[in-house]
This record gives C-alpha cells, structure tokens and sequence, in this order.
C-alpha cells in the first residue's frame, strides 16, 4: 500500500500508463484486433466507421450543418418581422418563387405560406437535428466510453446505423425543401387537421409526407443510439468503476437516453395514426371537418388524442436536449473552477428526478386547448415542482464554482453563460407552468422568449462548452481561445438582445407566428422593437459564422496538444494517448479507484481517477 | 473479458455477468412496451369521448392465442434439444415454431377479414380501426421475429449442430424476442377483452 499511497500524493503526468500497467485490466483486445480491420480504409474511417469517436464528429459535424440551414431560415423570417416594408427581392436567387415581386414597384415579399414553412423548419430542424442529434448525439457518442473505460460502445454496428439513419433523415428533410408545394408548414408540433389532411395546406401533401418519413428515420436514430448508451454505460463500465464513481456527464446522458427511449415510441405511436388518417381513412384525429365548404367522411376522431401523444415525447424531449447540457456544465465548470462539483449525489438525484418529472407535465403544453381545468391543476403542481430540482442544480453550479481558482476559458465562459440563460429562461417558466396566467401568455412571444432562453440557447451553450472543452479530444488540436472569447461576449449579449425584448412583446399579447403585425393597431408601436430583434439575431448568427470558422481552421491549424491531460482533469477520457487508438487505450483498460471530482484534494491540484486511495483516505463519490 | 469477432462487428462483452447484447435487446423491448403503452392509451382516451361502435372480438383472435403460445412453447423446447445437442429436437421444433409463426401471421389476416365481414371496416369507427392498427403493428413485429426464426433455422441447418457460446447467444436473443411478442399479443388480447366489457 505504500506505493499506492506514495502516487495518491505525487500523481505527476508520466505517471499515467504506469497506472494503467500496474492496476488496470487486461482485457487482450489488441490481440483480436491485429491490423484493425475496421479502420483499414478511407470508408470504414471516415464514412461507414463503427468507432465511436468518429461517430460523434459526424454528429456534430452534420449538426452544425442542419444549424446553419435552421439559423438562417430564422434570419429570413426575422427579416420579414423586423422590416415587413422592405424588400426582400434579393432573396430571389435563393428563394426562387416563394419571393414574389411587385411588377410595378420591384418590391419582393415573401409568401407568407413560406413564411410558415420556414418557422416549422427552423422548429424541427434545431429540435431535433440540432439539439437531440447534434448534442446528445455528439457527446454520448464521445464521451460514453471514453469516460466508463469501454472500447467503444455495446453494438458499434448499431451505433453507425444510429448515424446513418440520422443522415437519411436529414436527406429526406433537405429535400423537403425543394417541393414545389414547399415543406411541411403547420409548426414544428404538426398538429392535426393541417397535418392530417393533405389538402389542408400546400405543405400538407407532399411536405408532410416527407416530414413523417424523415422524423421516424430519425426516431429510429435515437433509439439505436440509446440503446447502445444506456447497455454501455450499464454493462460496459470498467473495474472500479460504479454508479456512483461516474462523471455527471454520464449521469445526464445515461438518463437523456431512458427518457428518449420511453417517450421516443409514444411520439411514433402518434404518427401510426396521423400516417392512417392521412394514407387510409380512419379518423383518429378527425372529426366533422370542412374543407373549402366541403364536408369530409372523417367522424369521430379527437385532435387532442394527437397532442397528448406529441406531448408526451415533446415534454421529455426539451429534457433530452437540456439534461446532455447540464451534465457537460457540471463537469467543464469543476474542470475549469479546480474545485470538486458541489453536492454531487444531489446533482445525480436533481437529473433523476428532473427524468422522472418529465413524464408528467406534458399537458403543461395544452392548458388551452380544452383540457379539464381540474386536470390541470395536477399538471400545474408536477410542472412547478421541476423547479426544485432544477434550483438544486442551479445552486450546485454557483457554489462549484463559488471560491473556484477559476480559468475563464471558452469553455467556462460558456458553461456559466449556460447557467445564466437556465436561470433566466428557468424564471419564466414557473410564469407560464401556472395554467391562469397561461391564460394570458399562450401562443404569445412570451412563450417563444421562454423555450428559446431556456432550451435553444441554453443548450447550445452547453453544446458549446463541449465543443470548446473536448475540441482537443476530437482533432488533438486546441481551438483559437480569442475567437472563442469573441464568440461567447458577442452570442451572450445578442441572445439577451434578442429575446429579452420578447418577453414584453409577450406580456403585450403579441402572437407567434403571426406573418406581420405593421397592419394591427395594436402591434404598431412595437415595430422599432421588432427592428431591433432583426438586427441583434443577424449579429449572433455572425459570431456563429466565427465560430464554425474557428471549428474548421483549428482541426487543422489549431494549437497542437502537447500533453495528455492539458486541462489537469481526472476523467479517463485524459488518460488515452493524444492520438486515441481505435479501442481507446493501447494497452490494458485503466482501472478506476476514486470519483471524478478530487480537485484540490490533499494539496494536489488534482487527483486522476485512476489514482489508487491512499490509506484512510475517503472516496467522496462511493 | 472476451471480445468476440462476429462478421459484421465486435462484440465488447466487457466483464459483466449479462451479456450487453442481450441487455440492449430487453432495453429494445422496454421501448416497444412503450409504443403499445402509447397505442392502449390512446384507445382508452378515445374510448371515453364517446361515439364509440361495440362490437364482438373475431373468434381467430383467441384461437390464435393459442397458437403463438405454443410456438413460445415449442422455440423453448428447441433451445433445450440444442443446449443438450439433440439434433433431431432442435431442428423439428425450430421448424415448427417457424412454420406456427407463420400460421399466426395468416390468421391475424383472416381475423381481419371476419371483423370486414361484420362490417368493422379499417376506416369506420375508430373502436375497430383501433384494433386493425394495433394488431397490425404488433404483426409487424412478430414479421421481425419469424425473419429472426428464419436465420435461426438456415443456422440449423448449414451448420454443425453445435452449442457454442456465440451461437447460444444468438439462439438466445431470438427466444427472448419471440417469448416477448408472444406475452404482447397476451397483453393486447386482455387489454381488448377488459376495455370492451
């Protein structure tokens, strides 16, 4: 015991593969894998690859990809809010017919029909494509193996088809884009008659149709890739390595992946019947309807049936997307604060809890649409009652950091810019979670300043935060650290600029979705507000073009890594060579002896995972 | 640990006692628990609001009970001949879990055709397009389970009769699998039987 206590208090860099050779775990896996066969080529690398690490760089890759086409089309709509006078004839070459130009005074609009494709696009596309995939879809991917000490994930197989599937998805969305009759445009819920009747609307048919298909591929997506997640974080966790010695990270992502595995089929339970009602005639969702002073034969059907179904995946799902954010915060603010994350098992139980609240709020979303008022008073209570685990959470973070050595990185800058949109967005919601003030807000621009705040900015940062945390773990390379600055102030301030203002919109009764508002009385005054919305939204989208400039010039030209474990974290996934092998570790798999969190601890600075308890010495975690 | 090359992958079994295989096939069927959880709730909602035609269960629905029931019986019986290399066994009852499989496939069918005959038509009243949706997606997923049956059974009989850990395993995951859209349909035939009174 006298070496081991000997390492626990000089736990000094070189150290690592010694630790790994003395107590780790022999598994032989580099003898059944001479040559690796599965990385032997240009596809099986870089295309139809079963190597975890390269999956999650296609999901980013192709995230980012979706959120530049969903950030834009936001640009449009918000161009057509801000200045509804202007002309938008520039936009033709791209836009093609859906810009109508006045033959007379030149001026272009946009078809207000396109205008509700685009916000339906821009909801799907960044709920789905950009915050599910792209996020958990990433960082599951990366982080899952690396951080239990596993090869890669269960069924490799499984997870490449997770991702492909994920790419065809996309493809049959993309080409949604060019229908003649245009997208699906009845908002990102697609609530039935407009998406149950394909004549309801011109993106109805065929629009529709296309978004059906490309979101089950996507639904087929999520549940291979959680399946892989949960079976790996259960079976596939290293020696020493339990429940309660696991990195927050992996907490959030392991229960990201029961939530979309229980709420994911409910959703696709919801589209067998909208696809019958569309394809074969039934009348789940139908009933009485007129169509251009038509009676159709549909009878008996209950379009609330359709958003119970929706909402009961579409209220996890805000989870799915906030819980991977969450998880990567807790571990980059303790990383880059040096001090152990505050109240660990709290955390663990706060994401628990936050899991298992989800399931019964979801009819939160529809206080309005005629649901029992003494229903909703239950609902009312479970969806304020998410607010004390998320407090919890909250508090954690602040005091992690409270009195934190704390380096102001890209990546921390970003994990407390998380914590503020959280808190902020968080506040509104336990405005709009009571069913009488909810009254007055729904469908307002209180709503969307609410859900953009607390779910769409919120979890990019932490898409952020991990982009810049574990940049060096993808490319071994580091990203440029002033841009990153440069991104965070700028995509800080302009996301306040853009959505605070919502709010009072939202309090003044202006409606979402609305084409224009210049012909209410009403609205009138708020169009120099509006103005404002348009111009702060193009400059965020500038710092993302930042961004995703400094993404791609650093894979190649970025600082290079020079040392394992730059940061001076104690997860394993710093403990693989700069160049991680396929299979992780070249030698045996590092056993694990302590929790993640020894920061500060005994005089150290840090005390890697790996590094055996000295005698006496307690381990926080379990 | 052992790590074990399959054609198309490896399979990691880590140093767990269950192998993760078989984990994620019970982490699958929690998920399709929850696709029919989905559709019987949705019934029962509907169910309440009223306007709601009654009508008398096809007779084939039970009689195919039976039948997917014995074909649970018959697959296990089939993985005890193989776990004990009784050739003769495993092979016959591989077949005729097959082959009742297949049975239950074309009776759901004619079930289908007795409750049109009645009059329940797919696109009528939502009691009875209830009943075609769900049985025909739980059919769906007894197709998986027969084209599993069939991989089984070419294994059966190109290759050696041989009990080895891979090929126990695979065995495995298809009886799980098929014990498991047999209690599905248990359950869907209880759930119709209580909800119609």
């Amino acid at each position: 015991m006298a070496t081991a206590a000997n390492k626990s208090t000089a736990p000094a860099q070189h150290d690592v593969d010694l630790l790994i050779e003395e107590y780790g775990y022999d598994d032989h896996f580099h003898e059944h894998h001479e040559g690796d066969k599965y990385q032997s080529n240009f596809f099986t690398t870089y295309i139809f690859s079963q190597d975890h690490k390269m999956i999650a760089r296609q999901f980013l890759i192709t995230g980012m990809f979706w959120a530049v086409i969903g950030g834009l089309m936001s640009l449009v709509f918000r161009l057509q809010l801000g200045f509804p006078e202007e002309s938008l004839a520039w936009l033709k070459p791209v836009l093609g017919k859906w810009i109508t130009i006045n033959a007379d005074t030149g001026l272009g609009t946009l078809a207000p029909e396109f205008y509700y494709a685009l916000v339906t696009m821009h909801g799907t596309i960044i709920v789905f494509f950009v915050l599910t995939a792209g996020l958990s879809g990433t960082f599951s991917n990366l982080l899952i193996p690396l951080q239990v000490g596993a090869r890669d994930m269960a069924s490799p197989f499984l997870n490449m088809l997770s991702y492909w599937f994920f790419f065809m998805a996309g493809l049959v969305m993309f080409f949604s884009l060019f229908l003649s009759t245009g997208p699906f445009a009845g908002g990102w819920t697609a609530y039935p008659p407009l998406s149950a009747l394909p004549q309801a609307s011109s993106g109805s048919a065929g629009g529709m149709t296309l978004w059906l298909i490309s979101l089950t591929f996507f639904v087929v997506s999520v549940l291979l890739g959680g399946v892989n997640y949960i079976t790996t974080v259960l079976n596939l966790r290293t020696k020493g390595m339990n429940m309660w010695r696991l990195p927050l990270t992996i907490w959030a992502f392991f229960v990201t992946a029961v939530l979309g595995l229980l709420s994911f089929p409910v959703l696709v339970s919801g589209f067998f019947l909208l696809i019958f009602d569309r394809t074969l005639g039934t009348s789940f969702f139908l009933n009485e309807i007129f169509v251009g002073g038509q009676a159709l034969d549909h009878v008996g059907g209950s379009p609330i049936l359709y958003q119970h179904l929706f909402w009961f995946l579409g209220h996890p799902e805000v989870y799915i997307i906030i819980l991977p954010a969450m998880g990567i915060v807790s571990e980059v603010l303790s990383v880059h604060s040096r001090k152990p994350i505050f109240g660990y098992k709290a955390m663990v139980f706060s994401i628990l809890a936050i899991g298992f609240l989800s399931f019964i709020v979801w009819a939160h979303h529809m206080f309005m649409s005629g649901v029992n008022p003494f229903i909703s008073n239950f609902f009312v209570v479970f969806t304020l009652i998410i607010a004390v685990p998320s407090a919890v959470k909250v508090f954690n973070w602040i005091t992690t950091i409270y009195g934190g050595n704390i380096r102001f990185t890209s990546a921390a800058l970003f994990g407390v810019g998380f914590v503020s949109m959280f808190i902020s967005g968080g506040l509104t919601g336990i405005f709009l979670g009571n069913s009488a003030i909810d009254i007055q807000m729904h469908d307002t621009y209180f709503v969307v300043a609410h859900f953009h705040i607390v779910m769409g900015v919120a979890a990019f940062f932490g898409m952020f935060a991990g982009v810049y945390h574990w940049f060096p773990k993808m490319f071994g390379r580091f990203m440029n650290e002033t841009m990153g600055k440069v991104h965070f102030w700028g995509t800080m301030i302009g996301a306040y600029a853009i959505f605070w203002p919502m709010h009072y919109l939202g309090m003044a009764g202006v409606p979402r979705r609305y084409y224009r508002f210049d012909n209410f009385d009403t609205f009138s005054h708020f169009s120099a507000m509006n103005q404002f919305i348009t111009v702060a939204a193009i400059l965020v989208f500038a710092m993302q073009i930042i961004f995703i400039v400094n993404f791609f010039r650093s894979i190649w030209f970025g600082k290079k890594m020079t040392s394992r474990n730059p940061y001076g974290a104690n997860t394993l996934e710093w403990t693989t060579p700069i160049d991680v092998p396929h299979g992780n570790w070249p030698g045996k798999i590092p056993a694990v002896q302590r929790w993640a969190y020894d920061y500060g601890k005994g005089g150290e600075e840090n005390v890697s995972q790996i590094v055996p308890l000295a005698e006496g010495e307690h381990d926080q975690g379990h | 640990m052992n790590t074990v090359a399959t054609t198309n992958e490896t399979v990691f079994t880590g140093r767990n006692k269950i192998h993760p295989h078989k984990f994620a096939l019970y982490v699958a069927c929690a998920s399709i628990v929850m696709l029919f959880t989905a559709f019987t709730s949705a019934y029962i909602v509907r169910q309440a609001s009223g306007n709601w035609l009654e009508f008398r269960l096809p007779d084939l629905f039970f009689v195919n009970t039976g039948v997917i029931l014995l074909s649970s019986l018959t697959l296990q019986t089939s993985y005890w001949s193989f776990k004990r290399d009784k050739k003769e066994a495993y092979r016959g009852l591989l077949t005729l879990s097959f082959l009742l499989g297949l049975t239950f496939l074309v009776l759901q069918y004619k079930a289908w055709q007795s409750m049109a005959e009645i009059g329940v038509m797919l696109d009528g009243n939502p009691s009875g397009s209830f009943i075609y949706l769900i049985s025909g997606v739980h059919a769906a997923h007894v197709l998986g389970g027969i084209a599993a049956l069939f991989v089984a059974l070419t294994h059966a009989f190109i290759l050696p009769v041989k009990a080895t850990p891979r090929r126990t395993l695979r065995f495995e995951l298809v009886l799980i699998y098929w014990h498991f859209v047999g209690f599905l349909w248990l359950y869907l035939l209880g759930f119709f039987v209580v909800s119609a009174g």
